[in-house]
């Protein structure tokens, strides 16, 4: 067996763990719920007390001085104790282990940096969403975003050995640059840092709609909701991970102009993958106005960061491998 | 927020940090005049809101330019759009959807969007100068509805005045700008910080519109040009050697140094150890001899990553492929036509296709149209194909036209296509006769007693069999000048460093009050407000009632903690 044989064989249980996680996150997700009802039995008026917290931004006490603490403070129904959910964490971390092990030992292999090709970039850069994804739990409790990564993860991976999957292969001289390393990998890590923020920013509509069902005194689904942080807290994180996210994407711009005129004598051409790495920057840089517009802060801007997300996928997805220009890497 | 502190009228007016207008106002608006149109008009164009809207505008309009070829871009691929659907790219063309970047409405939302910007940046950056220099604000009368806000009391004996000194050093040190303020039993100390912040977003900004003008109008003092060279030639820089010239706007043709560029050699190494990826290009080099005017040639090299710097101008490799070298010879033997030349690769394995025009020296003008085959391979349909980009078993197929080349009606014509309307196939296709095959050193005889062709092996000393010399290659350059670019990179530095501080300097105020009891203790109060996105704001004021705190009592104090209202 080589190392590459090697690679795709870690590549598969990292999938098989992955796939493991996602169960235990999901399992998580509908104990919440069942710990909400139990929560509102004993107490009626936690979503009551819950929404004068979340509006009252200002507010603060002598005691909560960490991010995470302040979000089990702004969830409805406190929640932190599930067994389904340490194992969940478990296992997304041996599942990243063995994915950063496929990725190492494809490096090693090919003999250069893993992501010259669509299997390669996408094997790095759900690698690089789920590093994000764990170095930000450290900071801030954000585990029941578990099945949105494990499950966003879990598809890239699958399309990319279905559908990606090409062999070792020598870089080609158009490659062969210390900006490969630089350029892909940023553009990567703010990947992952963009795909954070998207699944902040959906859960933000969801919770602000089941905020304003609350107020309404409706009837609401998606009890699990109430564990999780308020509306206004899912933004300030969404907006946090997000400006990183764009901050990286800016030096990814400047990094490929500089590669550029290195290597085809100019640095901006419109050519199609410039042009929508362009409308991404254009998309958060609106999204980050938006944050400061009068009416257009909560819900308005977080649709601008999905729509934001949605056009990095679809910069990685459909313009590396439909779209004809300069950047035809995709190995396919 | 009405409690919002300090003066905020030099953002726009919609910017969430503003002051909301009294709701009155709408209603008793008098009838604008001209000036107040105009006013009305600025407010609105120079608002976050249209600058929103702008933004989200470029990011759609950028769209289409990706759906549809550019000019600029990829000009085959318009040639290509036009013959495959003739009437919807005429309807698109009149919408300028082939150059979008430089359409009337992908400008127009740009230039406004920056005149917004300038509009917006202006009053901030006089704004932000003057307040570089203010004093902060005055402590609000109540700072309980703030962030962060802590009581404490303060050791038994402690004086206001002195205790309130202290926090000044603390805050001081910390980076602050403070200000002591006092009323009646009151003393407090307002204290600010982070104008790095505004000055990054400032910096940005401005960044911004330094890279639009110095990428708009400096790169029109460049130049940019292709030359193919094959190996053996040479090159001099000046406007009537390149292939195709594009000069900037303002290009000034005595700016041209003319340096020689000679092509010595051009080697290709392909992978041939790694057999799924056989035959795949490893490494490019062009070796070249460079001749500026006064000083000593000297041998250099140009690859794909690494251009060739000289003379103030940019050579970079873009292309190569074969150019074998063919002669004509009329039925005496003497030399119509011989020359070396470029034939445009078709495939990664080099399949190349090729054009010759002999306008003179033979009984009739003949054009050729060839195929070049560095390692030919038959298919099993008998179709020839090359299966390795390398001359393992050249192989030149030549089809025969004669007639009128079209090249005496003075219209332009390019050398690599044959346009065949007045000349008659004499060999391949329908013809009967088969298509001319030559391998390197082959002569064979014209049809109708023309004359002959031979395929030139350009290294005539090698061993049967051995053609890995037999054909000259070529690469292709481009030589490009753009004086800005170096301007432009200094400006996105910068635009990165001032994005960098306006997202990640925190700007907030924070306040320490000291309030005199009727029973004669002190009460210490500590608050804080963000000026935009700040996270770390209430541990910042916590952090400071500690320390605070442990400078007025060193000893283990008996200090109580008050929760918050």
């Amino acid at each position: 067996m080589n190392l590459n044989e090697l690679s795709i064989l870690s590549l598969y249980s990292a999938m098989g763990v992955y796939a493991f996680s996602f169960i235990a996150f999901s399992i998580d997700l509908a104990r919440r719920s069942s710990a909400v009802d139990a929560a509102q039995c004993q107490a009626p008026l936690v979503a009551e007390s819950h929404r004068s917290t979340a509006a009252g931004a200002g507010g603060g006490t002598t005691t909560l001085t960490r991010i995470s603490a302040r979000i089990a403070y702004d969830a409805a129904t406190p929640y932190s104790h599930s067994a389904s959910l340490r194992v969940g964490v478990s296992l997304i971390v041996l599942a990243w282990a063995l994915h950063l092990a496929a990725t190492v030992l494809r490096g090693i292999a090919a003999n250069r940096v893993p992501w010259a090709n669509m299997y390669e970039f996408a094997m790095m850069g759900t690698l690089l969403i789920v590093a994000v994804f764990l170095i930000v739990l450290t900071r801030a409790d954000l585990r029941f975003l578990g099945t949105f990564v494990t499950g966003l993860v879990l598809i890239l991976l699958g399309v990319a050995v279905l559908r990606f999957y090409v062999e070792v292969a020598p870089l080609p001289p158009a490659l062969q640059s210390v900006w490969l390393v630089i350029h892909v990998f940023v553009a990567s890590l703010g990947t992952g840092f963009f795909a954070l923020g998207f699944a902040l920013s959906t859960v933000q509509l969801v919770q602000f709609r089941q905020e304003s069902l609350l107020t309404d005194a409706m009837e609401v689904r998606l009890r699990f909701l109430a564990t999780l942080p308020s509306a206004a807290t899912l933004e300030n994180l969404a907006y946090r991970v997000n400006i990183i996210g764009f901050i990286l994407w800016t030096f990814t711009l400047m990094a490929g102009s500089i590669w550029a005129e290195r290597a085809w004598g100019r640095y901006w051409g419109w050519d199609t993958k410039e042009v929508w790495t362009f409308i991404i920057w254009v998309v958060y840089a609106g999204y980050i106005h938006a944050r400061a517009t009068r009416g257009w802060r909560g819900s308005r801007s977080a649709w601008l960061a999905i729509v934001g997300f949605a056009a990095v996928l679809f910069n990685f997805g459909v313009v590396n491998v439909f779209f004809k220009g300069l950047h035809s890497y995709s190995g396919l | 927020m009405n409690d919002r502190v300090g003066p905020t009228v030099s953002r726009p007016y919609d910017h969430h940090d503003s002051r909301v207008a009294a709701s009155g106002d709408r209603i008793t608006e008098p009838p604008l005049d001209f000036i107040g149109w105009l006013r009305w008009f600025w407010r609105q164009l120079t608002s976050m809101r249209t600058a929103l809207l702008l933004l989200l505008l470029l990011a759609m309009a950028a769209v289409p330019g990706s759906l549809v070829p550019q000019r600029t871009a990829d000009p085959n691929g318009v040639t290509q759009y036009f013959a495959d659907n003739p009437d919807l790219a005429s309807a698109l063309d009149k919408v300028q959807a082939f150059d979008v970047y430089s359409s009337v409405w992908f400008s127009a939302i740009y230039l406004l969007l920056f005149v917004s910007l300038i509009g917006c940046v202006i009053p901030r950056t006089r704004h932000h100068l003057r307040a570089l220099r203010a004093k902060p604000p005055k402590t609000p009368a109540r700072l309980g509805r703030l962030a962060g806000f802590t009581t404490r009391d303060a050791p038994a004996g402690t004086d206001a005045a002195a205790a309130i000194d202290s926090a000044r050093s603390l805050l001081r040190f910390g980076g602050y700008r403070v200000a002591l303020f006092e009323s009646g039993s009151e003393v407090s100390i307002s204290a600010e910080r982070g104008f790095l912040r505004e000055s990054g977003n400032l910096l940005f900004h401005l960044a911004l519109i330094g890279i639009l003008i110095v990428g708009g109008f400096g790169s029109g003092f460049g130049f940019s040009g292709q030359r193919v060279l094959v190996e053996g030639q040479t090159f001099v820089n000046t406007l009537l050697a390149y292939d195709s010239f594009k000069p900037g706007r303002f290009f000034d043709e005595e700016r041209l140094d003319p340096y020689t560029l000679a092509l010595d050699s051009f080697d290709v190494e392909y992978e041939t150890l790694n057999l799924k990826a056989y035959g795949q290009p490893v490494d490019y080099t062009a070796g070249v001899t460079v001749a500026v005017q006064g000083k000593t040639a000297r041998t250099d090299e140009v690859k794909v990553n690494a251009p060739l710097r000289v003379a103030g101008t940019d050579v970079f490799l873009l292309g190569n492929g074969y150019a074998p070298t063919i002669t004509v010879r009329d039925p005496k033997g003497n030399i119509a036509f011989t020359d070396s030349v470029p034939f445009l690769p078709q495939d990664a394995n080099l399949t190349s296709l090729g054009v010759v025009k002999v306008p003179d020296g033979l009984a009739q003008q003949l054009g050729l149209t060839g195929f070049f085959y560095p390692t030919q391979a038959k298919a099993q349909s008998g179709a020839y194909f090359s299966s390795f980009p390398d001359l393992e078993y050249p192989m030149l197929t030549l089809n025969v036209y004669a007639g009128g080349l079209g090249l005496d009606a003075g219209v332009p014509a390019s050398v690599y296509a044959l346009n065949t309307d007045k000349m008659t196939q004499l060999t391949g296709g329908d013809t009967g006769t088969k298509s001319l095959e030559l391998k390197p050193g082959q002569t064979q005889e014209l049809p109708n007693g023309l004359g002959t062709v031979t395929f030139e092996n350009a290294d005539s000393g090698a061993t049967d069999g051995d053609f890995s010399g037999s054909v000259l290659r070529f690469a292709s350059f481009d030589v490009n000048n753009d004086p800005a670019q170096g301007w432009v990179l200094l400006f996105s530095v910068l635009a990165l460093l001032g994005l960098l501080t306006s997202l990640f300097v925190p700007r907030r105020r924070i306040w320490v009050k000291a309030i005199r009891r009727e029973n004669g203790s002190v009460c210490l109060e500590y608050a804080g407000l963000a000026r935009g996105d700040d996270p770390a704001l209430e541990a910042a004021v916590f952090t400071l009632a500690k320390r605070h705190n442990a400078v007025l009592a060193p000893t283990p104090p008996s200090t109580q903690t008050t929760e918050p209202i």
